[in-house]
C-alpha cells in the first residue's frame, strides 16, 4: 500500500490532484449549483417557472438583447482599432516595438475599476455626458489590449517566407495582406474576440459607473436578483449567459482550422 | 536596341550587412533556357544572390537585368520569376489546388483555364489525386512538389530554386532530381538553382557556378569545372581530391610529393610553385610494391568498402597520405605501389605564397594591423603612422585556442589538407581580412582563434618609400 502511494506520488499526473480539488470546490461545485437553483424553486422542489419568469419579463429579455448588442459592438471596435495597431507594432523593428507593446499593456497593471473611475472623472472633468457612448468607449478602453496582445502574437510569429511567397507569385502589397496575412493571422483574432466578448458580455462595474446606472447590462441584473436573494432567478440568467459564451466558443472552435491556435502566450 | 542573348545579367552586385561583406562585385550571365545552378558552402553568399534576382535583396552596388530591362528597382511581384523556397512556404490556410492556383486567381484569369492549368502541373508532378488535401497532412517530398507546381504554374520566365532538396531524404532527393531535370528538358524554363550539394550540382546542370565568401570562384560546365578546378577551394569543394605543393619544374614536369612527375600542363613558368590536385580514382594501385612500373611505394592505412568501390588512405615512402579509390581491396597494413599517369595531374597557379597585410607603424616596435598591434622588428626609420605593407609566411601565422594568447582573434573559414599539412584560411573577427596558414594541428570550421605572429617573422616594407 505504502509503495503503491509512493509510486502515485512519482507520477507527474499526480502532482495535478491540488490543482484538481480546487477545480471541484472553486468551478465545478459552483457551477452544480448555479443548475441546480436554475431548476428548482424556494423550497427545492424541481420547477421550469424560473424560466418562464424570464421569457415573461420583456425588460430583463431587453436587457439581454441590448447588453449582446454592447459586447457585439465592443468587440467590433475592438478589431477594427486592434488589429492596425497589432499589425504595426509586429513589423516595427524589435526595440521599438517592444516598447510600444510595453505601453498598450500597461493599463492592464491598473485596476479596472481604478481606471473606469478614472474616466468617469476624466469624462466629468472635460465635460462629456455619461451614458452609452460613454459605455462603450470605456468597455473598449479596457479591452483593447486583450485584442491587440492575441493578433500581436500571430502577426510577430508568422513565418515572413509566406508573404514572400505571395508577392513572388505576383501579389501587390494590398493583396499580400487580404489573401494571405490576414487569413493567417485569424486565429490571434479568433482568441482576441473570446477573450473580449466574454467579458463585455458579462461585465457590470464599467456600465454602472460610466452611466451613473443609468443603462443596465444583464450581468448588473444578474447582480441585483443574486444581492436581493433571488438565487433562483439569478441563476437562471447566469445559466443564459454561460450558454451563450458557450455557443461563442465553439463558433469561434469550428472556424479556427488551423492547428496553430495563436493564443495570449 | 541591341537585346542580349542572356536573360538574366547581373553585373558587379554588391551586398553588405553590416561590415560583413555578403556578395562583392559579383557579374553573372545566364543563357535562356540553361540550367545554372549556384554551388557554395553555407554563408557564402549563394541565397543572397538568388534573392537578390528574385527582388527579395536590394544590392547595394550593381545591376540586374531581366531580359535586357534593368529590374533593380522593380518590386518582387512584378518580375516575372518564380521561386521555389527551401521550407516549401506553402500556404497553411489553403489546400493544395488553392496553392498552385493563388498566382493565376491572382492574374483574373477565368476560371476554367485556372482548373485546366492547375490539374495539368498537378499531373506534371504527379500529385493529381493531392488537389483537395490540406497541405499540412502531406510529406515533405509531397509539399516539395506542390511548392515546385505552384511556382511553374505561372509560366515564369526564370524558375528560381532555393535548396529545394535540402529537406528530404536521400532516396527521396535522386528522385527528384531526375524529375527536376525532366522538368527543365520538357518546360524549357531557365532554372537557377541553389545548392550546397556538389553532387546535386554535376548531376543537374549545364553550368556551375562555385561562389565561395561572395566571391564567384569558377564558372564552367560540370565537366569542367570538376577535370579544370581553378584554385584549391574549387578543388576541394568540388568532389573528393587530392591537393598537394607541387614545384612546376618546367614544361610537362612538375615535382610534388619529392617525386618528379610527367604531365600535360605548359607555360606555368620555370621552378615556379604550384598547387596540384590528383583525383582519388586517378590514383593507380599495383599490389606488389617492387613492380618496376611504380612511381613510389605506400602504405595503406585505413580501407573503406563505399559500394562500388574501397576508399583508401595510404602514406607514401616521403610521409604523405592519400585518398585512394579503388575497385579492388588492398589490406591494411600492405606495402604497395603507386602510378599517376601525367593525363590526371591537374597543376594550377599559386594564388598567393604569402600572406600581405596592410599596415601602419605604431612606433619602430611596433605595427597596426587586422585590428591589432603586433610588435615587430625595431624599424630605425619609423616614428608612428607610416602606411606599411607587411608579409608574413603561411607558416608564420601562430593559432592559439586561447583567444586570450592572441594578438587578435580570428574565426576558421576554410581548410584544405595539403597531404602533409592543413592549409587555412582564417578571417579576423574585426577588420574581416583574410589571413592564410600552414598548420600541422587539427582545426574546424567555425573555430574561434587568437592569432600571434612572432616579431621576426613580420616583414616590414615601407609604401612611401617605393611612391
Amino acid at each position: 500500500m505504502k509503495r503503491n502511494l509512493l509510486r502515485l506520488a512519482g507520477k507527474r499526473g499526480a502532482w495535478g490532484f491540488p490543482y484538481l480539488i480546487f477545480m471541484l470546490i472553486f468551478v465545478l461545485l459552483p457551477l452544480i449549483l448555479v443548475g441546480v437553483y436554475a431548476f428548482t424553486d424556494h423550497a427545492g422542489h424541481f420547477t421550469l417557472a424560473n424560466f418562464g419568469q424570464f421569457f415573461n419579463q420583456s425588460k430583463d429579455i431587453n436587457t439581454f438583447l441590448y447588453s449582446l448588442g454592447i459586447a457585439i459592438i465592443t468587440t467590433l471596435i475592438c478589431i477594427l482599432i486592434g488589429y492596425p495597431i497589432a499589425y504595426i507594432l509586429s513589423n516595427a523593428n524589435l526595440c521599438k516595438s517592444e516598447v510600444m507593446v510595453m505601453l498598450f499593456i500597461l493599463p492592464m497593471w491598473v485596476n479596472v475599476l481604478v481606471r473606469t473611475l478614472a474616466t468617469v472623472a476624466l469624462f466629468g472633468f472635460v465635460g462629456i455626458p455619461l451614458g452609452e457612448g460613454a459605455l462603450i468607449f470605456g468597455m473598449v478602453y479596457n479591452f483593447l489590449p486583450f485584442m491587440i496582445l492575441p493578433i500581436y502574437n500571430v502577426l510577430k510569429k508568422m513565418d515572413k517566407s509566406y508573404i514572400e511567397a505571395a508577392q513572388d507569385m505576383g501579389a501587390s502589397p494590398a493583396k499580400v495582406f487580404t489573401k494571405v496575412i490576414f487569413p493567417l493571422s485569424m486565429p490571434g483574432v479568433i482568441s482576441g474576440v473570446m477573450m473580449v466578448f466574454m467579458p463585455t458580455i458579462s461585465t457590470f462595474a464599467i456600465s454602472e459607473l460610466l452611466t451613473m446606472n443609468k443603462i443596465k447590462l444583464f450581468g448588473t441584473t444578474i447582480q441585483e436578483n443574486i444581492n436581493n436573494g433571488l438565487w433562483n432567478y439569478g441563476s437562471v440568467l447566469a445559466l443564459l449567459m454561460l450558454v451563450i459564451i458557450l455557443i461563442t466558443t465553439w463558433v469561434t472552435d469550428s472556424n479556427d482550422t488551423s492547428e496553430s491556435a495563436g493564443g495570449l502566450i | 536596341m541591341n537585346k542580349s542573348n542572356f536573360i538574366i545579367e547581373l553585373k558587379n552586385i554588391s551586398k553588405s550587412y553590416g561590415n560583413k561583406v555578403v556578395l562583392d562585385n559579383v557579374s553573372l550571365n545566364v543563357k535562356k533556357g540553361e540550367f545554372v545552378t549556384i554551388l557554395g558552402p553555407s554563408g557564402c553568399g549563394k541565397t543572397t544572390l538568388l534573392r537578390s534576382i528574385a527582388g527579395f535583396v536590394t544590392p547595394d552596388e550593381g545591376q540586374i537585368y531581366l531580359n535586357g530591362e534593368l529590374i533593380n528597382e522593380m518590386p518582387p511581384y512584378e518580375r516575372q520569376l518564380n521561386t521555389v523556397f527551401q521550407r516549401y512556404a506553402l500556404f497553411p490556410h489553403l489546400n493544395v489546388f488553392e496553392n498552385i492556383a493563388f498566382g493565376l486567381k491572382l492574374q483574373k484569369l477565368p476560371k476554367d483555364e485556372i482548373e485546366k492549368r492547375v490539374r495539368k502541373v498537378l499531373k506534371l508532378v504527379s500529385m493529381s489525386d493531392y488537389e483537395w488535401r490540406d497541405v499540412e497532412s502531406l510529406s515533405g517530398g509531397q509539399q516539395q512538389r506542390v511548392a515546385i507546381a505552384r511556382a511553374i504554374v505561372n509560366r515564369p520566365q526564370v524558375l528560381l530554386l532555393d535548396e529545394p532538396l535540402a529537406a528530404l531524404d536521400l532516396k527521396m532527393r535522386h528522385d527528384m532530381q531526375m524529375e527536376l531535370k525532366e522538368m527543365h528538358k520538357n518546360l524549357g524554363i531557365t532554372f537557377i538553382y541553389v545548392t550546397h550539394d556538389q553532387e546535386e550540382a554535376l548531376t543537374l546542370s549545364d553550368t556551375i557556378v562555385v561562389m565561395n565568401d561572395g566571391v564567384i570562384q569558377q564558372v564552367g560546365n560540370p565537366i569542367d569545372i570538376y577535370n579544370e578546378p581553378i584554385n584549391p577551394f574549387v578543388a576541394d569543394f568540388i568532389g573528393e581530391s587530392n591537393i598537394l605543393n607541387a614545384k612546376m619544374i618546367e614544361d610537362r614536369k612538375v615535382e610534388f610529393m619529392n617525386h618528379e612527375f610527367e604531365c600535360v600542363d605548359e607555360n606555368m613558368g620555370v621552378n615556379n610553385p604550384v598547387d596540384v590536385v590528383v583525383r582519388p580514382e586517378d590514383i593507380y594501385i599495383l599490389p606488389d610494391k617492387d613492380n618496376p612500373a611504380a612511381m613510389m611505394t605506400a602504405k595503406v592505412m585505413t580501407s573503406i568498402f563505399k559500394g562500388v568501390h574501397y576508399e583508401m588512405t595510404v602514406i607514401t615512402e616521403n610521409g604523405y597520405e592519400l585518398m585512394i579509390q579503388d575497385y579492388n581491396c588492398f589490406e591494411v597494413g600492405s606495402e604497395v605501389g603507386l602510378i599517376i599517369r601525367p593525363n590526371d595531374i591537374h597543376v594550377m597557379k599559386k594564388e598567393r605564397l604569402q600572406n600581405t597585410f596592410k599596415g601602419t607603424m605604431a612606433d619602430s616596435t611596433h605595427v597596426k594591423m587586422l585590428g591589432g598591434v603586433f610588435e615587430c622588428k625595431e624599424q630605425s626609420w619609423a616614428e608612428g603612422g607610416e602606411d606599411v605593407l607587411v608579409n608574413v609566411a603561411f607558416k608564420a601565422v601562430d593559432m592559439m585556442d586561447d583567444t586570450e594568447d592572441g594578438v587578435v582573434d580570428a574565426d576558421v573559414q576554410v581548410i584544405l589538407y595539403m597531404g602533409n599539412h592543413y592549409h587555412l584560411r582564417i578571417r579576423t573577427l574585426e577588420s574581416r581580412e583574410a589571413v592564410f596558414v600552414d598548420t600541422n594541428d587539427i582545426w574546424d570550421e567555425g573555430d574561434i582563434v587568437g592569432i600571434k605572429i612572432l616579431p621576426k617573422d613580420i616583414k616590414i616594407n615601407r609604401v612611401a618609400n617605393e611612391a
